[in-house]
């Protein structure tokens, strides 16, 4: 190759051959930019208080203000962007961020499959984007519907009576769960103190039991990874509300003895609820109703695919047993004689014998998410729905099979639609979970879920969900098995410590962020530009 | 099935690489009362044409805002959009990320929520944000919660002027604690002696302004005898956009600010999903709840993000943590923060005073129907008036001939009797002159 060829305009067609004796990866840049890597600065940095991406009409002046002296006379600060400016921006921090439909997202616990745009495309119908949730009912009748029949499906999949819709994530579920819990034993005039919560769960299962006026003790794990049902046994007595179990659980197994655990509760006088996180690996195949769960809050945004958003928003409806149904927050949704109605007031719930707790929060639930799921579900079906199980709890298990003699798996047996590795394997290569995880990103993935459970070391949890061809877990799978050989050969372990190199940031200084916080941008000197 | 890419040769060899015959050998730990179950009355799998149709079909059973007059607000506003809003928020890399866990591949996330908290802070007076609440009504309970934590008091006063979802949700949430709720009666004009509740046991009073009914409330009086008595003083604000017209919560000595922030880049979705605002002062971030974003350098020394002072959080601190709280509303932050960039100061001031007219010419329209009184004089974009008759009956009647009202006060609070004949009523930019003429034209009809 010489590089010399041309086309007939005298353009060069063919690279130049690289000089031996020039690395021209490490040339200084002018800009700071690599390429595609483009860096952006804030937009309090660019933006300017006079310039305005919006055009409004022109007020009328003539209309006298009643505002009283509550009027704004001082400046706010925020900058402006114009259209072209403000879309360049997003675009190019978008860039740096990693997603599911940017590749592989095995984050454990998180369920990161892909996210079907008709989905996107139903939420944003004008008939249910732009509708208030305070318009009369019988202009709503096609939301209420849907949000029941949504309701519906819910409670076949799961096999329970009754579901509340309003929770706003997982952790909101919970509480709604809890809430429920509570108000049923304060009903039987039998107010308990502990909530029970096993050491693999989520902190969140610790944290709303306290919300919720609780004290917290831990049931430990046995060794194969599941609730020790002694411990737990040994534990009940008059003064247990509830034991908050994960099933499957966070080490990717299903607890075989649920059934036991329920009775053993149900007899001491306790109930059982079920952080349905892990929901995925069952959906369409198995219903908590037959594995004596009283409460269950299920994620939306995990098993039914809305999209997380860089965080949020969820949705964490909460389905109930028999004896939790009455005990539902407000309000829900009554159809009676082909006609939808909201009940939001306490009296009209307790006409019906309803015994509800209050309101969880403004209005009646996320209905954004609600719209997404139900699109999900009536695009899989029931045969769809358990394919979706079954191919997610194949792919963990592939996974893990292939993995096994190259990777610690923590816990013997099939897993759910997640398998847990801890860092034995990497024991004396003086490589950590973490750094293990920083080269995977260098390599295109984003990490597992690290550290979590507590209850092994290092934790590693991979959920490849049933979203990815077999082809594309080959090639992760593949990576893994290179990285574990790299990090046992002893040669690469500052190369690990030095991970990643190839993203918009290095490792960031999370030691720094904490200590002396910065939250917020702040002007170097007061804003001199006044506001129009 | 047009979402799972494994095929059966794939799902095959896949079995013989794991050491099964079958799926079902993978679900021996599923106890055999639970197994073989069948979902017979549920659907088969549909294609999008069919979902789409069946969806479309109940989208078009509701009567949306802006197909006819739609005069309805009550902690929800109706406001335009701009497209490339929500253009920006479908980008793959924002919209299918989860959370920040691994900055290093999400910088673009985490800027956002740094320049997300600074809008926050800005807009309402004060130091610091958070990354984000589930909604309006949730952050108001975590205040709440805050307060008393913070003060270590346990008596909580809660206004007249507050939204009565969110005093029930912050009743809800402090039905299993030692706190001590004082619960004021409904305050349409804005005459409740805030300054009189508080004593030297008070954590805080949650006021809300402009209050539910509308009106704009003083903050200043009881801002200053909560600082005398060691009591903090929560904010809550429904209406987001107000703050482009009136005085910040923090220049009138707010502690904790609270607000939906549905009305910028977020559409009405029939309640949900909005984005809970949380703003403080600096001293108290140790306290605050939910995710916060932090500025650092990394291994290089270039400027970057973390999630930053997690050790108050539900992962590390469990039954410890200020809150459970884990998702949040990180995409509806997003369009709340792009949306405010493209309006900048100038742009905000600009729609804020649209809302103002808007609701101002409709009120005088009102008024000057015979019996029609205006309750809150003063007020940014919604307001309460008093019907000769029954709102709620006036209200369906309104409905009736396709104009949304409002909210009559009784739906709110139902509980209170002789509130019959009040209408929280809502205008906003989208709303035109032969809107406003509509309303009024119909209303008359109805009175005669
Ligand atoms: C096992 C488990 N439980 C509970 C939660 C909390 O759910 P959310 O984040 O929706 O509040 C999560 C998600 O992070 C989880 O993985």
């Amino acid at each position: 190759m010489t590089g010399s060829t041309m086309n007939r305009q005298g353009r060069q067609t063919q690279p130049h051959a690289a000089p031996a004796n020039v690395n021209v990866t490490q040339t200084e840049m002018i800009t700071g930019n690599r390429g595609l890597q483009i860096e952006e600065g804030l937009i309090f940095d660019h933006g300017k208080l006079d310039v305005t991406g919006v055009d409004f009409a022109v007020p009328d002046d003539t209309v006298e203000h009643r505002l009283g002296n509550f009027a704004r006379t001082s400046v706010i600060g925020l900058p402006g962007l114009s259209e072209p400016e403000a879309v360049r921006h997003y675009v190019r921090l978008s860039q740096k961020n990693f997603s599911i439909d940017t590749g592989l997202y095995p984050l454990g616990s998180c369920t990161m499959k892909h996210n079907p745009r008709l989905n996107e495309k139903m939420a944003r119908l004008d008939g249910f984007m732009n509708l208030h949730p305070m318009q009369p009912h019988k202009t709503v009748q096609g939301a209420l519907e849907l949000i029941d029949t949504l309701a519906d499906w819910l409670k076949v999949l799961t096999g329970m009576p009754a579901v509340a819709m309003s929770p706003k994530a997982g952790a909101h579920g919970e509480l709604c769960g809890l809430m429920a819990i509570r108000a049923c034993l304060e009903d039987r005039g039998d107010a308990r103190k502990v909530v029970l919560v096993s050491d693999s769960a989520h902190g969140t299962n610790p944290a709303t039991a306290a919300t919720c006026g609780y004290a917290v003790e831990a049931i430990p794990s046995t060794r194969d990874g599941r609730v020790d049902l002694a411990a737990l046994k040994a534990r009940l007595g008059p003064d247990v509300a509830a034991f908050m179990l994960t099933n499957p659980n966070t080490c990717g197994l299903f607890e075989r003895e649920i059934i036991e655990i329920s009775e053993a509760l149900h007899e001491a006088g306790a109930l059982l609820y079920c952080d349905g996180a892990n929901f995925n690996a069952i959906v369409g195949r198995v219903r908590p109703g037959d594995l004596g769960v009283d409460a269950m809050h299920i994620n939306l945004h995990k098993t039914f695919s809305t999209p997380h958003g860089g965080g949020g928003p969820g949705a964490g409806p909460v389905v109930l047993s028999e004896a939790l149904a009455p005990y539902v927050p407000l309000p829900y949704i009554k159809h009676e004689l082909g006609e939808y109605s909201l009940v939001e007031i306490e009296e009209e719930a307790v006409e019906e014998g309803g015994k509800p707790f209050g309101r969880l929060s403004a209005f009646h639930g996320q209905m954004g998410m609600f719209v997404r799921s139900l699109s999900y579900m009536m695009s899989h079906g029931s045969d769809g729905l358990r394919q979706v199980s079954d191919d997610a709890v194949l792919s963990a298990n592939y996974v893990a099979a292939r993995l096994k003699d190259h990777m610690s798996q923590s816990f013997e047996g099939p897993c759910m639609h997640e398998v847990l590795f801890d860092d034995r394997f990497l024991k004396d290569t003086g490589v950590s979970t973490l750094d293990f995880a920083k080269a995977m990103i260098d390599e295109g993935y984003h990490p597992m879920t690290v550290y979590f459970p507590l209850v092994v070391s290092g934790a590693m949890l991979i959920e490849p969900t049933e979203t990815e061809s077999k082809e594309s877990l080959d090639q992760f799978i593949d990576t893994l098995i290179a990285l574990t050989e790299r990090a046992k050969s002893g040669t690469a372990e500052e190369a690990f410590h030095q991970a990643p190199t190839m993203t918009p940031r290095r490792r960031l200084d999370e030691t720094q962020a904490a200590r002396n916080p910065v939250l917020r941008w702040l002007p170097d000197t007061p804003t001199a530009q006044a506001a129009e | 099935m047009r979402y799972l890419p494994l095929t059966d040769p794939d799902r095959s060899a896949m079995l013989q690489a794991v050491g099964v015959a079958s799926i079902d050998d993978l679900f021996v730990d599923v106890p055999q009362a639970a197994r073989g179950v069948k979902f017979d009355d549920l659907p088969r799998f549909a294609s999008e044409l069919s979902v789409e149709r069946q969806l479309t079909h109940m989208a078009n059973k509701n009567m949306r805002a802006g197909s006819s007059p739609f005069f309805i607000g009550a902690g929800a506003y109706w406001h335009h959009v701009p497209a490339s809003v929500d253009h920006l928020i479908q980008r793959s890399e924002f919209l299918t990320s989860y959370t920040p866990y691994q900055p290093e591949i999400s910088q673009g996330t985490l800027q956002v929520l740094f320049e997300f908290q600074t809008q926050v802070a800005m807009l309402t007076g004060m130091e610091v944000a958070n990354a984000s609440m589930y909604d309006g009504s949730t952050a108001a309970a975590e205040a709440v919660k805050m307060a008393m934590r913070i003060t270590r008091r346990s008596r909580v006063v809660l206004s007249g002027s507050l939204h009565p979802h969110y005093r029930d949700t912050i009743v809800t949430n402090e039905a299993h604690t030692d706190s001590e709720l004082e619960l004021c009666p409904h305050d349409m004009r804005g005459s409740e002696d805030l300054c009189s509740m508080i004593d030297d046991k008070t954590a805080a009073i949650v006021v809300q302004t402009p209050s539910v009914f509308g009106g704009l409330i003083d903050l200043e009086k009881a801002a200053r005898t909560a600082h005398e008595k060691g009591a903090l003083l929560i904010v809550v604000v429904t209406e987001i956009v107000s703050l482009g017209a009136v005085r910040s919560p923090g220049e009138m000595g707010a502690d904790i600010v609270v607000a939906e922030g549905q009305s910028l880049g977020n559409g009405l979705n029939f309640g949900g999903p909005y984005v809970g605002l949380f703003a403080t002062r600096q001293k108290y971030v140790r306290q605050m709840p939910g995710r916060v974003c932090g500025e650092t350098v990394d291994a290089d020394g270039k400027r970057g993000y973390v999630l930053t002072l997690s050790t108050r959080e539900q992962h590390i601190r469990r039954e410890k943590a200020t809150s459970n709280i884990c998702t949040n509303s990180g995409l509806c932050a997003l369009a709340f923060s792009i949306h405010l960039s493209l309006l900048g100061e100038k742009g905000l001031r600009k729609l804020a005073i649209l809302n103002h007219q808007s609701a101002v010419k409709l009120a005088n329209a009102l008024c000057e129907i015979d019996q029609v009184e205006l309750v809150t004089p003063n007020f940014f974009n919604e307001f309460t008036i008093a019907l000769p008759k029954n709102a709620h009956r006036i209200a369906n009647a309104l409905a009736d001939r396709d104009v949304l009202c409002g909210v009559r006060a009784s739906r709110l609070f139902p509980e209170c009797p002789g509130i019959g004949r009040y209408l929280i009523v809502a205008a906003t930019e989208m709303n035109t002159d032969e809107d406003r003429d509509a309303f009024v034209r119909a209303l008359k009809e109805v009175l005669r």
